[in-house]
């Protein structure tokens, strides 16, 4: 490439040792790729965290506007699939980090294991998702037009309500619980997008990781997929109690 | 007094194109549609958005063709609406917002850091795809009865009054978002880990910092807009009431995060051209940027300024009066970076060695025009002439000065300066010169006319008009006759110069940007070894002391 004679640091250095078959030609060093990887990703995150928080801004505002409508509509979400579900994707997040972790010290059965464990524990989630989202579209509390108040204005006849001793809404409250419903079939639905383009990555990684990929010291890959598993994470971290927790006991 | 023209060019009876550049690489439909080279990947940018401008400017001319008389004669009323609307959306989405930094951006950043690439070719590539998916996508809708709803999109008008092709556009803006997300990703990835030794922050050429400044506000409100644009389309399929006041939702909701992404996106669209500006003035006056710092600083201030002023878009609408008042403040700080950027680009002028090549023309187009639009904004931005002028041609003379006379002028103004960098060959001198100024004369006379008729009250987007705004009206009409013959004068002769200009060689500005200091066109890996940058930008004596040495050694 150089034919000059005056030749400049980068490019001795790079004749001083050979390019790793990983290195893409525009980069100086691995050191400055996987740098500039590992923060495009973080940047990537950013736009995410944008993009979610156009939800939780109509999330925060419509829940200060019908609050009563929000709270006695919470009291539908099953508490419990809610609480296995964040157990089992703080567990995956583990299983992940630990993955980054082997594939660092090229461990590569460590790896495989790992990365296994985190698409299991990835469709695990989907699947509660699934019985839940099951248990809403019984009770028409999908919005649109099968959407029905019934567990609103009379809770007497809906045993979750009743749990929680819910006093029925007028109507017109009553009509705005769709908008609840609405923005948790949205905002779960948003993460369920993400959980389901995870695991799929995933699935693709562990095809390469047993041929022997990540654990020959080029791991940028395992550890931007981990960022992002992590982001995944954190997301669920705030829609669990946003949606779940709060206001639970009025 | 010295020779008129700084233009050094070497030889045209030995000069040659180099035979090894980006262009001559390699060969066939493939290596373009596959490359990741950023200068291939600009100059496929640079095709699509022509393309698009010129859709969009022939829907400009049909809607001043229909303004020429104060009755709907032209076209029915609905078609006037879509007219106006696909206007303003392929203008917007798929002209200026990746105008400057998909085209010249993509091709100059890395040349300008010194680098050998974008850090993600393949994210790069994969943003152009993008981009012509939504533009096929958003012609398709476009070709099969196009959307009315203005480019704002406004709630509920847009989920609830309309039956035009919402869902298809939305669909196809949320696409090119997600284009311009991309690259603003990789230039700030760019620009923070590509840097050639000594290339340090204040080093950089003020072009750079612009671009830096506009991705901050492409990765930090394009999402948003993404977002807003899914509710719409859920809103129109499913109903689900977020923007439905029947169902206890809110359209101003709408209106807040459409304007979070579209406000700061004026920025996106003016920061690059702002940046073009800084490189030709300094250039064409042979001076550093006066107050390189200062508008260094400006840009990134103008960026965040940019995310706390976009409720100014919503005076009438019914928010309340203390956000009326607090975004009117904010809106003046705006004023405050913008004024920094003129101000000392007139001090650069001072005293410098003012040449006027075609570049400069149109820089110096954009200063003018560009003031009046900035100062114009002030007046919208005051609550009280808002409510006003608000809604009339006041505001469309506005934006179009800022967004026509300001960042058209500076992408046709870094167009001309780069154009021997990107072909190796000069544009005709002359012709281009009589196109910068035919294009200010005739955007003055197209637009100039719009702010009277706006104080007069004539209210936008409406077909037809009282007889008496007829006469400013034929003005506004014939001064867009004359601002398409200057932009199609720029077409002819950059195409004929692809094969018949004058060979440029590596620096016939006398520039001192590093991506002057390399072979024009540039190698696919644009140096032959890394540079290392061992002096401040903008140092013509620099550029001096190495012709010297380069005089020296070859004698």
């Amino acid at each position: 490439m150089s034919d000059s004679p005056v030749m400049t640091q980068g490019v001795m250095e790079a004749a001083k040792h050979a390019h790793p078959p990983y290195q893409r030609h525009h980069f100086e060093s691995v050191a400055q790729q996987a740098d500039a990887t590992n923060f495009a990703m973080w940047i990537f995150l950013l736009t995410e965290i944008m993009f979610f928080g156009g939800l939780f801004t109509a999330y925060l505002i419509l829940r200060n506007w019908y609050y009563p409508a929000f709270v006695a509509a919470s009291h539908q979400l099953n508490i419990g699939w809610g609480t296995g579900n964040t157990a089992v994707l703080i567990s995956s997040s583990f299983t992940m980090a630990m993955g980054v972790w082997c594939a660092e010290t090229r461990r590569k059965s460590g790896l495989v294991l790992s990365l296994v464990l985190t698409f299991l524990l990835g469709l695990v989630f989907l699947g509660i998702k699934t019985i839940e989202y099951s248990e809403k579209i019984e009770k028409h509390h999908v919005p649109g037009f099968h959407y029905s108040v019934q567990s609103f204005v009379n809770p007497a006849s809906d045993p979750d309500s009743v749990a929680y001793g819910d006093k029925p809404l007028a109507m017109d409250m009553a009509r705005k619980t769709e908008l609840y419903f609405f923005l948790y079939f949205a905002m779960t639905g948003m993460h369920a997008l993400h959980m389901i383009i995870g695991i799929a990555i995933l699935g693709y990684m562990i095809f390469r990781a047993r041929a022997g990929a990540y654990t020959n010291g080029h791991v940028t890959f395992v550890e931007n997929f981990g960022l992002y598993w992590h982001f995944v994470d954190i997301i669920w971290i705030f829609l669990f109690p946003l949606l779940y927790l709060i206001s639970r006991h009025q | 007094m010295s020779s008129a023209t700084i233009v050094n060019l070497p030889d045209q009876s030995t000069a040659k194109i180099p035979k090894m550049n980006y262009l001559s690489k390699e060969n066939g439909l493939l290596s373009w549609l596959l490359t990741g080279d950023h200068k291939r990947i600009a100059i496929l940018y640079l095709i699509s958005i022509s393309f698009f401008f010129f859709i969009g400017g022939a829907l400009a001319g049909l809607i001043r063709l229909e303004l020429l008389t104060p009755q709907s004669d032209l076209m029915a009323t609905d078609t006037y609406n879509k007219i106006f609307s696909m206007h303003g959306i392929i203008m917007i989405f798929f002209f200026l917002v990746p105008s400057v930094p998909a085209t010249l951006g993509n091709f100059f950043i890395p040349m300008m850091l010194g680098a050998k690439d974008l850090a993600l070719p393949k994210i790069n590539l994969l943003s152009w795809y993008l981009y012509v998916a939504a533009g096929i996508l958003a012609l398709y809708s476009m070709m099969t009865g196009g959307v009315d709803t203005g480019w704002t999109f406004t709630t509920p008008l847009s989920t609830h009054y309309v039956n035009t092709n919402v869902i298809t556009t939305g669909i196809a803006i949320f696409i090119a978002g997600f284009s311009s997300i991309f690259t603003g990703l990789n230039f700030i990835v760019t620009i923070h880990k590509m840097r050639a030794p000594g290339m340090t922050w204040f080093r950089m050429p003020l072009f750079v910092w612009g671009h830096y400044a506009t991705s901050i506000l492409m990765i930090l409100g394009t999402p948003v807009l993404a977002i807003a644009l899914v509710l719409v389309v859920l809103e129109r399929t499913v109903g689900i009431g977020v923007f439905d006041p029947a169902k206890g939702g809110d359209p101003l909701l709408f209106q807040h995060l459409f304007w979070f992404y579209s406000h700061p996106a004026v920025y996106i669209m003016i920061l690059p051209g702002m940046g073009v500006i800084s490189e030709v003035i300094s250039t064409f006056s042979r001076k550093r940027v006066f107050g390189y710092t200062a508008v260094a600083f400006s840009s990134v201030a103008i960026a965040v300024f940019g995310f706390f002023v976009w409720a100014h878009h919503m005076f009438i609408m019914g928010i309340s009066n203390y956000s009326v008042l607090i975004f009117s403040l904010l809106t003046m700080l705006v004023a405050v970076p913008s004024a920094i950027k003129i101000f000392n680009w007139a001090f650069t002028l001072y005293k410098g060695s003012i040449t006027f090549e075609t570049p400069m023309l149109y820089a110096f187009g954009f200063m003018g025009l560009f003031t009046i639009g900035g100062m114009t904004g002030v007046f919208l931005g005051t609550s009280g002439t808002d409510i006003h002028l608000t809604e009339t041609y006041f505001i469309v003379a506005h934006f179009h000065f800022v967004m026509v006379g300001g960042m058209l002028m500076a992408f046709l103004a870094g167009l001309h300066f780069w154009w021997p960098k990107m072909t190796g060959r000069m544009y005709p001198e002359k012709i281009s010169q009589l196109a910068a100024l035919v294009t200010f004369i005739g955007f003055n006379l197209t637009f100039f006319p719009q702010f009277i008729l706006g104080t007069l009250g004539m209210p936008r987007r409406y077909a037809s008009y009282p007889p008496e705004f007829q006469v400013l009206n034929v003005f506004s009409t014939a001064g867009a006759t004359i601002l398409g013959v200057g932009y199609l004068l720029p077409v002819l002769y950059l195409t004929w110069s692809l094969k018949y200009g004058e060979i440029a060689g590596d620096n016939p500005w006398q520039a001192t940007g590093l991506e002057w200091q390399t072979q024009s066109p540039p190698l696919t890996e644009n140096f032959r070894e890394i540079p290392i940058m061992d002096h401040e930008a903008y140092d013509y004596e620099w550029l001096e002391r190495q012709k010297e040495k380069e005089v020296a050694s070859v004698g």
